[in-house]
């Protein structure tokens, strides 16, 4: 447990520290900076590989469900504040993605000349922030992970962005505080709401409320004479499944879990993003550098995908349930809209960008089908399908997204534009390069054995128990990926010649591009011919949190429903029997027009 | 009771329970007397008062003891007496203000050594001034009684008006104390108009017994004095919010902050605005809770004398008091009279946790929305002040709202407010102590001036990146813990449209503070600036980084400061 508190600290503050030492760095050495700078991404990449390949601390099984390396600390106990973190299948291939996107990103990041030292410092906080939001399973530590994170992102887009750099990074930062605020006070809803008396020691030892069952605290818990509110995500996720806590009626009606769901959900959708909310995304993407734009779509993104999945249903599962249809239309609307924005787009950075939405719609549809029943039977499979769908197509659009923006970064690195129409004609003078970039946008694309195909298809397959109309339009929109996809390829790639700007400048990738470019084609095609490499690891999760769903869509939600309905038939059917008491009342009413039909006739 | 019991009270009362309690401002009090005293001789004038102003607030700061009293609150040992006859009340918040206002003076002083504002010639003005104004809102923070609210609210406003025209000769200076006397004048005669219609309704201005005579209306003296009553609150209202800059009587701030120097403003927007919280929870709290242990009671007699059963001089008024209703009263008279002080009770909350509420959503909302226009880095400052006015009185809404229901939720709301003033101390200090030295070396105060400052002073410019941060709420700053706890009182009271009034308005206060951070980092240097830089590694710039090292630190590791507000809500609720 000790190792497992140093090694998990020291995976997510390793970039932290390395940006402390930076700060001592002089300033006219900007190639030991980023060479530094790698080394330490490179370093926290080896870690969390070993974790997951299992080394001697945090060791990482796959095929558990549980939370594994898992550690609870005080830190501020007066507010039930812990330090809390943990992998388990879920958070574990995240992690792995943040760390891998960084070291790409990072390495990727060579061509900035402006301020390295600044960059780089901001850079490794960034990448602090992120996998503390992976690993981090107390509310409050989430949350303040989660806020780190943007002010060195509202940098790296307002000082090493494009012309429009200022106005992109203040929205990106407006439109998260916004969303993060909205959280704010779901968590503090959450929070003051729950009581963690209510669980069982055995409940409290899996949440890591205690350290285990008969320890001393589990006495002192239950004996406490006053509420004992906690912001441990998983203890939350007990309560929300297996108590009544977040049930009372708190404003308009609806309950607390209703409000708490909608307010994270807003938050989380902000960040992944879901029409009407994704505005700031297309501006953030064209203006931020190439390296930012990889780690904003590869990562950052991910964590709207994540907050769903890991907070909103496992928390609010009754809210959840009520408010499927709701996350589903947005996520349909997303797909739709994201994809017929990217072909209207002139700008290559920005159809990509775009091309984010429409793949990340796919992510919240897949999250938000509570396909529970087939008919009257309970199989959680479907659910299990779409979620795993779900959390595939994250990783999927975390490789060829960062892939596509790269791609696009070493094009505009040559000719310094990005206007699709005066393309052309790359093929003959960059064959490596073209090829590489294929094999990229056909991945993101979806076509099958490559990484982009698996996420969509489950997602789809799932959908078609819960609602057919929303199951053929997103099969729809693939047809609508292609037609964009194919005809960037076409535009740029394809042709007789180049005819743009800077012609001159247009020369294959060299070894480093390629260094970065070929881990990103490899990984596609690798997901894709054998998407197990990551079902291993994370299905077992996935489909566990999908299961206790089940038990308690069988157990509580639906005789709560049929409680409902029982209630509807019986005020029906008094209603009914009033109308028989008082005939007289009734039946000219219903009579006369009958009346009336049979004169006419 | 004889004369000589009456004597022996008195005497017993002042010198072994009252003045020990007031030692602190007793030791303020010693140092303006020598202060004062010192530049009669040749070789007085020679010295920079500074030399005496800081030894005597570290006395007072040390009487104050503010960690070792806490500390016994936390642990349990700390109740409340009230001191000169129930004028005012020594109790762990008296403690926790008065050491919060004690600390800041130390910093203070400190700061403006540093800056050189006041030079040699202006110091024994100024520190006078300033320890006058610490005077009178230490007095605000152990006020238990209207007559010292009042004087407690003049003795601090009378030496602020002299501070904001400090910089003599200057137009907007002269312009800035005037514009203050006159609002200041006219808010006082308000207060005291309103005061003396609350009294003359209730009969007496001791609060606590304006607050169990007001519990024990009668339906029909309810009625006949409600209108007497919520005018005089109202009163007394407008008095308060002018201390806290509170909308609609906020218009003297921006003014005052622009013409004044920085080192006053950041004596205002702190101290000042420490001294009205705290009498805005003496006087919110005081009339919606009534407290078990204020209502007449003698103080205990060393063992010699008789006890004593006359009520004290200033409780006289008050001949009805709650606990006359003797146990061997029917207990249906009981449980009629109970009831009527509830309902009383309830009305009166509703009435104050409203007025607040209302205030605090106006005042936040307006201070943001008008931050936003500023180009003056001292009026931005203003009205960011004014927005964490707004910010600060929404726990006090929430608290005064559940005193009903849950004690303690309401004390988490007061220990919220307390919290919050303990961070916005360095926060503020920080950020008035930054444009003040920036102010010494570039000559300006414009935010357009600061433009591609991290080149020159890439300290100072992360310094005041994490205090403007900050003060947006943002994790892991000090400013975001201080806004949770607001926040979490709101959530607690569950008044949710003031609860995402003040989510929204954290959305909107982004644009201005991060504008200034944007032009110190984003925007190119001035060709035509002076190349004059502020190192980190000067007396000033270590003063700086000492007093934003909290701002980090509260915002990681803030149990003990937690623990240390809860202790000082424990005690008067």
């Amino acid at each position: 447990m000790n190792s497992d508190v140093a090694f998990l600290s020291l995976t997510v503050f390793l970039p932290a520290l390395g940006a402390l030492l930076l700060a001592f760095f002089p300033k006219d050495k900007p190639e030991a900076v980023k060479l530094t700078s790698l080394a330490i991404t490179v370093a926290v990449f080896v870690m969390t590989v070993s974790m997951l390949m299992g080394g001697d601390a945090a060791r990482f099984k796959a095929g558990e469900a549980q939370l594994q390396a898992a550690f609870n600390v005080d830190w501020i106990p007066s507010f039930n504040i812990y330090y809390f973190m943990g992998l388990d299948g879920i958070s574990g291939v995240l992690v792995l993605l943040t760390s891998f996107t960084s070291m790409i990103a990072m390495a990727a990041s060579w061509p900035i000349t402006k301020h390295v030292k600044a960059y780089c410092i901001l850079f490794l906080l960034l990448e602090t922030g992120m996998l503390g939001v992976f690993l981090a399973l107390d509310f409050f530590l989430f949350y303040v992970f989660w806020e780190v994170m943007l002010l060195p992102m509202y940098f790296l887009i307002g000082v090493w962005g494009g012309p429009r750099r200022e106005y992109a990074a203040i929205k990106f930062f407006l439109y998260t505080l916004l969303g993060s605020v909205l959280m704010l006070i779901a968590i503090l809803m959450l929070y003051f709401n729950s009581d963690v008396r209510a669980l069982t020691p055995d409940q409290l030892a899996v949440a890591k409320v205690v350290q285990s069952v008969d320890a001393p605290e589990v006495a002192a818990i239950k004996g406490a004479k006053d509420a004992v509110h906690t912001f441990n995500i998983m203890a939350l996720q007990q309560l929300g499944q297996t108590t009544a806590q977040f049930d009372r009626e708190v404003l308009f009606g609806r309950s607390i879990q209703w409000w708490a769901f909608l307010l994270l959900f807003i938050g989380f959708a902000v960040k992944v993003p879901s029409v009407p909310v994704h505005t700031w995304l297309p501006d953030a993407h064209v203006e931020a550098p190439t390296p930012i734009s990889m780690i904003l779509a590869g990562v950052l993104l991910k964590m709207g995908g994540y907050g769903i999945i890991r907070i909103c249903y496992p928390i609010c599962p009754d809210a959840g349930y009520d408010l499927a249809w709701f996350v589903c239309t947005l996520g349909v609307v997303s797909m739709v809209y994201g994809a017929f924005a990217a072909l209207a787009q002139k700008d290559f950075k920005r159809l990509v960008a775009y091309s984010s939405v429409s793949h990340m719609g796919y992510v919240v549809l897949g999250l938000g089908v509570w396909s529970m029943s087939a008919g009257n039977e309970y199989n959680a499979s479907y659910m299990a399908q779409g979620w795993n769908g779900a959390m595939f197509q994250m990783l999927a659009h975390g490789i060829s997204s960062a892939g596509m923006f790269f791609m696009v970064g070493v094009i505009y690195d040559r000719v310094h534009h990005r206007t699709l129409d005066e393309f052309g004609g790359l093929f003959a003078r960059m064959p490596v390069y073209s090829g590489m970039a294929y094999v990229v946008f056909v991945a993101g694309l979806g076509l099958p054995g490559l990484c982009g195909f698996i996420g969509e298809v489950f997602v789809t397959l799932s959908v078609w128990n819960f609602s057919k109309t929303l199951a053929v339009i997103s099969a729809a929109v693939v047809v609508l990926t292609a037609a964009y996809i194919l005809w960037t390829l076409q535009r740029v790639y394809l042709g007789p010649e180049y005819k743009g700007p800077h012609g001159d400048h247009l020369h294959d990738m060299d070894a480093r591009e390629i260094a970065i470019a070929a881990p990103l084609v490899a990984l596609a095609i690798l997901f894709g011919v054998n998407p197990n490499l990551i079902f291993k690891y994370m299905e077992p999760t996935v489909t566990a949190s999908v299961q206790e769903l089940a038990d308690w869509t069988e157990n509580v939600k639906e005789p709560r429903l049929q409680a409902k309905r029982a209630e509807e038939a019986k005020e029906a059917s008094a209603v009914k029997q009033a109308s028989v008491v008082a005939p007289k009342a009734v039946v000219p009413q219903v009579a006369k027009p009958a009346l009336d039909k049979l004169s006419a006739r | 009771m004889n004369f000589y019991e009456l004597i022996e009270r008195f005497r017993h009362n002042t010198l072994d329970v009252s003045l020990p309690a007031f030692a602190p401002e007793l030791a303020i009090c010693a140092t303006i007397i020598v202060m004062l005293i010192a530049r009669m001789p040749g070789i007085g004038r020679k010295l920079n008062s500074f030399w005496i102003a800081l030894p005597g607030s570290l006395v007072a700061l040390w009487l104050a003891a503010p960690w070792r009293h806490l500390q016994a609150g936390v642990d349990g040992h700390l109740g409340s007496t009230p001191i000169f006859d129930g004028l005012l009340i020594y109790d762990p918040l008296t403690v926790y203000f008065r050491g919060v206002l004690l600390l800041f003076a130390v910093l203070f002083f400190i700061f403006t050594k540093l800056s050189g504002i006041p030079d040699r010639e202006d110091s024994p003005d100024f520190y006078t001034l300033i320890l006058g104004g610490l005077l009178g809102m230490c007095v605000m923070a152990s006020a238990n009684h209207l007559l010292t609210v009042f004087l407690g609210v003049e003795m601090a406003s009378v030496p602020s008006y002299a501070l904001a025209a400090l910089l003599k000769g200057r137009r907007t200076a002269g312009e800035a104390g005037l514009k203050y006397a006159v609002y200041g004048a006219g808010a006082a005669g308000v207060m005291l108009y309103g005061i003396s219609l609350l009294g003359g309704a209730l009969g007496s201005v001791h609060i606590p017994t304006m607050t169990a005579q007001l519990a024990h209306l009668s339906p029909e003296q309810w009625a006949d004095r409600q209108l007497v009553l919520m005018t005089g609150g109202l009163m007394v209202g407008v008095g308060l919010a002018f201390k806290l800059s509170a909308v609609p009587f906020h218009f003297w701030a921006p003014d005052v902050f622009e013409g004044a120097c920085a080192e006053v403003n950041a004596f205002l927007s702190v101290a000042s605005k420490a001294g009205a919280m705290a009498l805005l929870i003496r006087v919110a709290l005081g009339f919606s809770h009534e407290a078990a242990h204020d209502v007449p009671q003698p103080i205990p007699l060393p063992a010699h004398a008789e006890a004593a059963t006359a009520a004290l001089p200033f409780q006289l008024a008050s001949q009805k008091a709650p606990t006359a209703v003797s146990p061997e009263d029917d207990d249906a008279a009981h449980d009629h009279d109970h009831a009527e002080a509830g309902s009383n009770m309830t009305k009166v909350r509703k009435y104050i946790a409203g007025l607040i509420a209302l205030l605090a959503a106006i005042t936040c909302t307006f201070g943001n929305l008008a931050a936003y226009g500023q180009t003056n880095i001292k009026r931005l400052l203003a009205y960011s002040t004014i927005a964490h006015a707004g910010y600060m009185m929404m726990p006090v809404a929430a608290a005064v709202a559940m005193i009903g229901s849950d004690v303690a939720a309401a004390r988490e709301g007061v220990a919220a407010l307390c919290f919050y003033v303990g961070t916005y101390l360095f926060m503020n200090l920080s950020a008035f102590a930054i444009v003040a030295f920036l102010r010494n070396s570039l000559r300006t105060e414009e935010i357009a001036d600061y433009a591609g400052l991290i080149k020159r002073s890439p300290g100072v410019v992360i310094c005041f990146s994490a205090v403007l941060v900050s003060l947006i709420g943002l994790p892991p700053l000090a400013g975001f813990v201080a806004k949770l706890f607001a926040f979490s009182s709101l959530v607690q009271a569950e008044m949710w449209a003031l609860l995402v009034i003040g989510g929204i308005n954290t959305a909107i206060s982004l644009f201005y503070y991060i504008r200034v951070i944007k032009t110190m980092t984003i925007d190119p240097e001035r060709a035509d600036r002076t190349p004059t830089s502020f190192s980190m590694t000067s007396v000033e710039g270590v003063y700086v980084a000492l007093v934003t090292l909290p701002v980090l630190v509260l915002g990681v590791w803030f149990d003990s400061l937690r623990q240390w507000a809860l202790a000082a809500a424990a005690g008067l609720l």
